[in-house]
């Protein structure tokens, strides 16, 4: 099957000797495995670094499940109340959660217990930040599409399910400031229409914070969303493995190959080597900074506060939605109906994430691509879908920015009304003019890379001629540079040729054909054509290289 | 095929021609190839320094021996320091500060047996094995047309020997049966936890309830003092509880996610609404601590302009106007709690909130 076993002499089968033959030959007579291993132990994956973007994800995912195993050992997810009278003095005496206790105890009496929380907690800002960043790089180049839109999905669930595993955590230790994040998830929830107050009471078993509701997160926090992401990423990594991983265009890469290493030994040694590098890298941040020190916090009491206070990152983005929405609220037929919260809090993030979800389906209806997808998109060369994403960005970072308006307030001697206000506009603004400049940006690239093909590198070397004429020398691109960049489809906008048939009947579904074909000319209308045999060869004989 | 170029000349390779002609330039002649965008193949494998070089092949070799057995020492040091470092100790460096010295001496070295480990088989990929890249083919990921029949086919035999077709009877009840069979794993979830009723409504204060303050409550919340209208300075804040909270127990943070308040004395003449003068006591007035926009204690008091600011989401109230949001996500006022003293002199309630506190709710009106 591959291209050196089948120049490779036909192995001859013998009894095995070793005792890893002989395992292999236990194996394989009750579950046959030498058939997979025989087309997988070899299988060919390529490099780039953007690829490893999804394994960090993956190993934080592993140190998550180890760490937080440990932590279980020693964690009471209780509500009762308790007097603290451990070894960390300053907390002597006060009354506290037995969650809140036992995290103070696994900090101060647990040898390794501190580390182990760092671990975890560093491990879950890691894996979701590895999330959306390998999220944005299959975005960018076009990796979501046919045949992979089914792996989005679940890639996009895996990602709303770790702000939910992160969410839950979080709120695990009952500390001051996580006790204020559940307040705050509190009252979104109450602002939900017709059922909030009730989901709340549900939740929280009765009033706000009442007695249940650190027991029930532990459930859902090592149990029911890690079961799911454990099943999930396994689902996700069989997609990578049997549709075959995606790779950039170059010579000798073309849609119907894959180029690259062998997964043994070449792929085992690396992405097992970088599992022990990422946790590596967890533990020694670990070591070296602190993080979330809820002894400093204190056990949550709903009547206190602490300045300045700020969620995990991955929360940032609601929390500034929630600072920046203007205060309305409508009394509607005797019901509140708080726009103030839910607009940021539910519809905000319920439209960026379904417009994440679907976004492969909306781009596969416009350009009617029906093909497979195997070589990469380079962003530049989808102008409209790279605004697209650095538009969302913005959006997101806009977000993200006020929800520490309060920190930037104290930090840089501005004014907090000013900030928020600022923000305000350009949640507007700045997505438009990202999207603009993006396209702007991309049409230069292009360009750029037309020009590299048609008149090669600029070299560096200026060189006068005997009339006197100053010119640089440029350098030919190689035969395979050259393709690399002439590889990519130019995608064009659609007409409606017709819209009767012979009997003046209008065509079928002639309004969503229109719709498309407008939406093509605003993808496609402005674009850089690659340059042809035609031109190159004028290009090369005129001289101007 | 992504590239019409290519695919026109599936013999894909280039094949160079001289160009005619010199320009001048004095680079010599140009080759020009045929087809200038065809793909040219795998470029050819350039060997590294440890594929021709068998003395750079062992200086790697033991590099990355080096790094296993760095790896291996850390490890034995984490289970030494395991046991040497006391749990209390703390060392204090440059640029971190002070930290554990339990948390430091562990971390590192669990930190530095894993990346060397992972570092030595990285390295250890990299120059040592090969580098050769080669291609694997893809298949089309759809099944063959015949295949597509034939799978076609074995579903609509399964479905004819069912009789699930012909038996509208059993097909009709047995979907009416499955639509219905995940009710129960809603309603079972009923008892999570009581209905709302107008618990939202009430809050521990009623008429002569004795207002405490928090910073006079004993450790374990059973005792506190209450206030006598002079212990208030004009521009002091004070956080206050209901004196039920001092016996509620565990049900104390229920209680005081609805019932925590705050006083201020303000100059009377500094009070712009003559409401919240009747409802104050000679310049005292009593809020609800709880923000309207999603429940968080409001908390930065600005003494001069009367500015009550919740730090979590900045909704700025005016404590000298009714509590009247003047900044900010919240929608509605701060309630307030209408006070006065009792005979004893100390000041209480006069009456619950006239409306809930906290966040707004669909049933608030």
């Amino acid at each position: 099957m591959t291209a050196t076993t089948s120049h490779a002499p036909k192995a001859q089968y013998a009894p095995p000797a070793t005792a890893g033959g002989k395992a292999a030959e236990y194996l394989d007579q009750r579950l046959g495995i030498a058939n997979a291993a025989k087309a997988q132990l070899r299988k060919i994956f390529p490099d780039h670094w953007s690829f490893m973007l999804g394994e960090i994800a993956l190993y934080s995912f592993i140190v998550l499940l180890l760490s937080g195993t440990f932590l279980t050992l020693f964690f009471t997810p209780s509500m009762n109340e308790v007097t603290y009278n451990g070894s960390y003095t300053p907390l002597d005496g006060i009354k506290m959660s037995e969650a809140y206790a036992s995290t103070v105890n696994i900090s101060f009496d647990v040898r390794g217990g501190l580390l182990m929380r760092q671990i975890h907690h560093w491990a879950a800002l890691i894996f979701v930040m590895a999330i959306m960043v390998h999220m944005l790089r299959i975005f960018f180049t076009g990796a979501f599409r046919k045949p992979r839109e089914l792996n989005w999905l679940i890639g996009f669930t895996l990602l709303v399910m770790a702000l939910l595993e992160g969410f839950a955590g979080y709120s695990l230790p009952d500390d001051l400031l996580s006790g204020t994040g559940l307040r705050i998830a509190e009252g979104v929830i109450l602002s939900i229409p017709i059922v909030g107050t009730y989901i709340s009471f549900f939740l929280f078993g009765g009033e706000f914070p009442g007695h249940d509701l650190v027991p029930r997160l532990f459930t859902i926090h090592i149990l029911l969303v890690p079961g799911l992401i454990l099943a999930l990423i396994t689902v996700h990594l069989i997609l990578v493995f049997y549709q075959k991983h995606t790779q950039w265009a170059g010579p000798g890469r073309t849609n119907d190959n894959v180029v690259g290493l062998p997964l043994l030994p070449v792929y085992t040694a690396k992405a097992g080597g970088f599992f022990f590098l990422v946790f590596g890298i967890i533990a020694l941040l670990s070591a070296l900074v602190s993080i979330n020190p809820i002894w400093t916090y204190g056990p949550y009491i709903p009547n206190q506060i602490t300045a300045g206070s700020q969620p995990d990152w991955y929360i940032g983005f609601l929390e500034g939605a929630l600072r920046m929405m203007p205060n309305v609220e409508f009394n509607f037929l005797g019901h509140t109906l708080s726009l103030n919260v839910l607009i940021p809090s539910l519809v905000v993030p319920g439209i960026l994430f379904t417009g994440l979800a679907v976004y492969p389906f909306i781009e596969a209806w416009i350009t009617g691509d029906k093909r497979e997808h195997h070589i990469l998109d380079r962003p530049r060369n989808m102008p409209t879908r790279t605004a697209i994403g650095v538009a969302g960005c913005t959006f997101y970072a806009v977000l993200w920015i006020v929800g520490g308006n309060d920190l930037i307030a104290t930090h840089f001697h501005l004014s907090l009304e000013a900030i928020t206000w600022t923000g305000r506009v350009l949640i507007f603004v700045g997505p438009v003019f990202a999207f603009w400049a993006t396209r702007r940006i991309c049409f230069g690239l292009q360009r750029a890379d037309r020009d590299k093909i048609l008149h090669g590198r600029e070299s560096g070397i200026i060189v006068r001629s005997p009339e006197g004429e100053f010119s640089e020398i440029h350098t030919p691109l190689s035969d395979g540079d050259r393709y690399k960049l002439a590889v990519h489809d130019v995608h064009r906008p659609l007409s409606i040729a017709q819209t009767t048939d012979a009997n003046g009947v209008p065509a079928p579904r002639l309004r969503a054909a229109k719709l498309r074909a407008r939406i093509t000319h605003w993808y496609f209308g402005t674009r850089v054509e690659k340059p042809t045999v035609e031109e190159y060869h004028d290009a090369i004989s005129s001289g101007h290289h | 095929m992504s590239n019409p170029e290519a695919s026109n000349h599936p013999d894909a390779g280039s094949v160079a021609v001289q160009e005619h002609g010199d320009h001048g330039h004095g680079h010599g002649e140009v080759e020009l190839p045929e087809h200038p965008f065809a793909d040219p193949g795998l470029e050819p494998h350039k060997p590294r320094a440890s594929d021709i070089d068998e003395k750079v092949a062992r200086r790697i070799e033991r590099q990355v021996a080096a790094l296993f057995t760095l790896s291996a020492l850390a490890t034995i040091g984490f289970m030494v320091a395991y046991t040497v470092v006391p749990r209390d100790a703390v060392v204090n460096f440059f640029p971190i500060g002070a930290v554990s010295a339990s948390n430091f001496a562990l971390g590192m070295l669990l930190g530095v047996a894993l990346f060397s480990l992972g570092a030595g088989a990285i390295y250890w990929a990299r120059n040592l094995m090969t580098d050769v890249e080669f291609p694997q083919e893809r298949h089309p990921l759809e099944s063959d047309p015949q295949t597509k029949a034939d799978a076609t086919a074995e579903f609509r035999k399964g479905v004819e020997d069912s009789g699930i077709k012909r038996r509208p009877l059993i097909r009709r009840s047995l979907l009416g049966a499955l639509a219905i069979l995940p009710l129960p794993a809603v309603w079972i979830l009923r008892d999570l936890g009581p209905l709302p009723g107008d618990t939202l409504r009430h809050t521990a204060w009623k008429a002569g309830e004795r207002i405490i303050d928090d910073n006079t409550v004993s450790l374990d919340g059973t005792t506190g003092k209450g206030i006598r209208p002079e212990d208030v300075t004009i521009g002091s804040i004070v956080n206050a509880r209901p004196e039920t909270a001092l016996s509620s127990g565990d049900d104390f943070n229920n209680m005081i996610a609805k019932s925590a308040i705050l006083l201020v004395r303000m100059d009377p003449a500094d009070i712009k609404s003559q409401k919240e003068r009747d409802w104050g006591y000679q310049g005292i007035v009593a809020y609800s601590k709880i923000c309207t926009h999603v429940g968080c204690p409001v908390a930065l008091y600005e003494q001069q302009t009367h500015h009550m600011l919740c730090p979590c989401h900045q909704s700025t109230f005016d404590l000298s106007d009714d509590a009247k949001v003047i900044f900010g996500p919240a929608a509605r006022s701060l309630p307030q709690l209408p006070i006065t003293v009792d005979a004893e002199g100390y000041l209480v309630a006069r009456s619950d909130f006239d409306q809930p506190v906290g966040p707004s709710f669909w049933e608030r009106g």
